[in-house]
């Protein structure tokens, strides 16, 4: 049995050093910051699982129906299956490791959530992610213990160890001692997003560069639908990064409005009466997105949680409250908050199959650097579910790798890779403005123009630049509108065409796009 | 504004204090801001016009959520991000925490934490009991942000001791309130051993915790657990 190789500790590799040591395997978990500083302390609203407990008759088939649709039919079906058919068990695993969701009486509850009619979102409060970490932390902590985990923290991914196109191990830099090592076996990487790409712009953290990332992709490594970037439509911009407002808030009775001929127009309500503010987020964020361009329609949107109970606030809202006052300084219960759409979530990534595996043996990839599940749009609660499940996907397939057992070894020094903060800053506006809710040809090409222009000056910062360009180029060629998606001048879904994935590779220096059919749905399980 | 820093390339380097004029562009703007602004000016230059190297410092999530980047500042330990520069109208002063093995400059090796967590063997080994109240003092343990504010603070912690503060009592609580009574003996001996006996009580986390939890409640719920009810039952 080999070391396997976890590179990031979040949910989704420590889901995996979990699923590995379950099965007395041993890993190395590799993670530039400890698990408590990951991203995923920050999801907030909960985790999707049909496990019926409001007495809706919720079922799988329907979390996957809502899944498949959410994301515009782009998700694998098969694996979308997967992960909502495992998802009760995997909520009940995480009440065995005592998670602390929310419960009346001491049975669970759950709450509604976009693009869902059913309660199927299960949570603690607004800080699930966190309340989740927590226990999976504890969990790890006894595998550490056991040493079946090795943790490997303060460490970041330089590149792959690619022998005759099979990756054989990870080259890893010690961000304190600025040592580097290679790290020999399989590589299950669990990188995050790539908010690096848009410093400043996203609501994640700043840790998630996305240079991890572009250096495989340097080294070969196919990426999939690169141009579905997930828009959340209630967010704000705060110092240094945009600030999230839960989709817990809508879910628990938040309203959407713009003021209009001086009257509050509760637009999401009138344009889609049946889940009106629990729409999907890609549908939102394009009506506000449009709506912004209407004359009749004066300021900003705003987020109005004015009508929501006290108990609301107190029992399943206290952090959400507690941060809008911190930050915004203003009180949610008593005025409306000032929102617009913010980029949020990459439901591009590597491109995985099934088993998580990637289009490099011996590589695989789980959670939010992996393309998998979501599709065009990616559903509330779903994320922490899919990073959850992913990371065990991935484990399982590596798991069945041979080779040795071999210890980490030391490698001559390099110098730390430099993205320099202004090349940085260049980058994610030109993208930015490429890559708005709304988006055309002209827009696109006027950033792969400016891109041109840039003059990277090191390693890291051509990486970084070929991964913008794969992202323009992806949103490019997709001549279509389609979830997150959506191009002004070629305004219609085009199935025929376009119902397939997007493949961005680097090919003798030259990004290249292509599509890929997506699997059918199989009629029985395998 | 003044912003002074005490800087060392490594934890072997003699520290020094560096100097930096900042303007603020906002009154939204915290001391992660200026750390950011003051890393993008290439090359950095200190009061003196010297070129030095960026301004090494842990920053992960800007919301205070994740604890990356706890600091001494103005000699209080807080949260670079949640530390409001016109809270500091005289200027700053940042070093790095103090109990913990420096990196460089603000950076720290929070190691001992989470050494600590495993020798105190904090997971589960039984299933966890549930009920509204214990749901409610678990979620309150588990926002614990592991960042070392209140050891900093602590008149009672050194590391190495056998006290191993409130950044363990915490994660502890979680664990005590939601084991069944048959399963606890063991975390309860420890907590005890490292946590109940070394504590002097005097409660200067309480004040410092920048995620806010109620640590008291967190020592009222374990003490009972793990002493005076046990102690009844005799």
């Amino acid at each position: 049995m080999s070391t396997i190789n976890i590179i990031g500790a979040g949910l989704a590799g420590l889901s995996a050093a979990i699923e590995l040591a379950k099965r007395g395997l041993p890993c190395c978990l590799i993670s530039r910051m400890r698990s408590e500083r990951a991203q995923s302390v920050l999801a907030e609203g909960g985790i999707n699982a049909a496990l019926d407990v409001m007495g809706e008759g919720d079922t799988t088939a329907e979390h996957l129906s809502d899944t498949l649709r959410g994301g515009v039919y782009l998700a694998d079906p098969n694996a979308a299956a997967g992960l909502t058919e495992a998802a009760p068990e995997l909520v009940r695993w995480l009440l065995r490791l005592g998670v602390p969701f929310q419960t009346e009486n001491g049975r669970l509850i759950q709450r509604n959530f976009g693009g869902q009619k059913k309660k199927r979102t299960a949570y603690a409060k607004s800080s699930t992610g966190k309340a989740l970490m927590t226990a999976l932390i504890d969990e790890a902590r006894k595998y550490e213990a056991s040493g079946l985990i090795r943790r490997l923290p303060h460490h970041s991914l330089l590149r792959l160890s690619l022998s005759g196109g099979v990756c054989d191990g990870a080259v890893i830099r010690d961000l304190y001692a600025g040592g580097t090592l290679l790290c020999p076996g399989p590589v299950i990487l669990a990188l995050g997003g790539m908010n690096g790409l848009f410093p400043g712009m996203t609501t994640g953290t700043t840790q998630n560069t996305g240079d991890g990332l572009a250096a495989v992709f340097a080294q070969g490594a196919e990426l999939a639908n690169l141009e579905m970037l997930q828009y959340h439509p209630t967010t704000v911009a705060v110092t240094g990064k945009r600030l999230l407002i839960s989709e817990a808030a809508r879910g628990e009775g938040g309203r959407l409005f713009v003021m209009r001929g001086g009257a509050r127009w509760y637009f999401m309500e009138e344009l889609y009466p049946e889940l009106a503010n629990l729409m999907p987020r890609d549908v939102i964020s394009r009506e506000m997105a449009r709506l912004s361009g209407d004359h009749a329609c004066e300021g900003p949107f705003y987020l109005d949680l004015t009508g929501l109970p006290r108990e609301t606030w107190q029992k399943r809202l206290p952090d959400l409250r507690e941060e809008i006052r911190q930050y915004l300084k203003l009180d949610p219960a008593r005025e409306p908050v000032p929102v617009s759409p913010g980029i949020h979530f990459f439901m591009g990534g590597l491109w995985v199959d099934e088993a998580h595996r990637t289009s490099i043996p011996g590589l695989y990839a789980a959670g939010e650097c992996a393309c998998q599940y979501h599709g065009a749009n990616r559903l509330g609660g779903n994320s922490l579910l899919a990073a959850l499940y992913g990371g065990l996907v991935a484990a399982g397939s590596a798991a069945c790798e041979p080779g040795g057992n071999a210890e980490p070894r030391p490698l001559p020094e390099e110098p730390e890779p430099r993205v320099s903060p202004a090349f940085a800053h260049a980058l994610g506006e030109t993208l930015r403005a490429g890559l708005d809710v709304l988006r055309d040809g002209a827009g696109l090409r006027a950033a792969l123009d400016r891109l041109s222009g840039l003059g990277p000056q090191t390693e890291a910062e051509r990486a970084r630049l070929d991964l913008g360009r794969a992202m323009l180029l992806s949103a490019l060629a997709r001549e279509e509108s389609r979830g997150a998606h959506t191009r002004t001048d070629f305004p219609a879904r085009d199935d025929g065409r376009f119902r397939k994935t997007t493949v961005a590779a680097l090919r003798g220096g030259e990004v290249k796009i292509t599509f890929r059919e997506i699997p059918e749905r199989r009629v029985t399980k395998p | 504004m003044r912003i002074e820093i005490l800087r060392r390339a490594s934890g072997e380097e003699k520290a020094r204090w560096q100097r930096f004029s900042y303007e603020p562009a906002s009154e939204a703007e915290t001391v992660a801001t200026a750390l950011t602004r003051l890393n993008e000016r290439e090359p950095l230059r200190d009061e003196e016009g010297r070129e030095v190297p960026p301004i090494r410092w842990d920053c992960s999530c800007l919301q205070k959520k994740c604890g990356a980047c706890a600091m001494v500042v103005n000699g209080r330990p807080r949260l670079a991000c949640e530390a409001l520069l016109t809270d500091y109208p005289k200027g700053l002063r940042l070093e790095p925490l103090r109990k913990f093995p420096v990196v460089a400059d603000l950076v720290v090796d929070r190691s001992v934490l989470f050494e600590n967590l495993e020798k105190l063997r904090l997971w589960l080994e039984a299933e966890p009991a549930r009920t509204d109240a214990a749901v409610e003092t678990a979620y309150e343990a588990s926002r614990c942000l592991q960042c070392g504010c209140c050891l900093e603070v602590c008149p009672n912690f050194a590391p190495g001791g056998p006290f191993a503060g409130m950044a363990a009592a915490v994660p502890m609580t979680r664990l005590l309130v939601q084991l069944p009574s048959s399963e606890r003996k063991e975390l309860a001996a420890l907590y005890r051993g490292h946590i109940y006996e070394g504590c002097g009580k005097s409660l200067a986390c309480r004040e410092i915790c920048p995620a806010g939890i109620d640590v008291e409640a967190m020592l009222v719920s374990s003490n009972a657990i793990a002493v005076w009810k046990r102690l009844n039952r005799r």
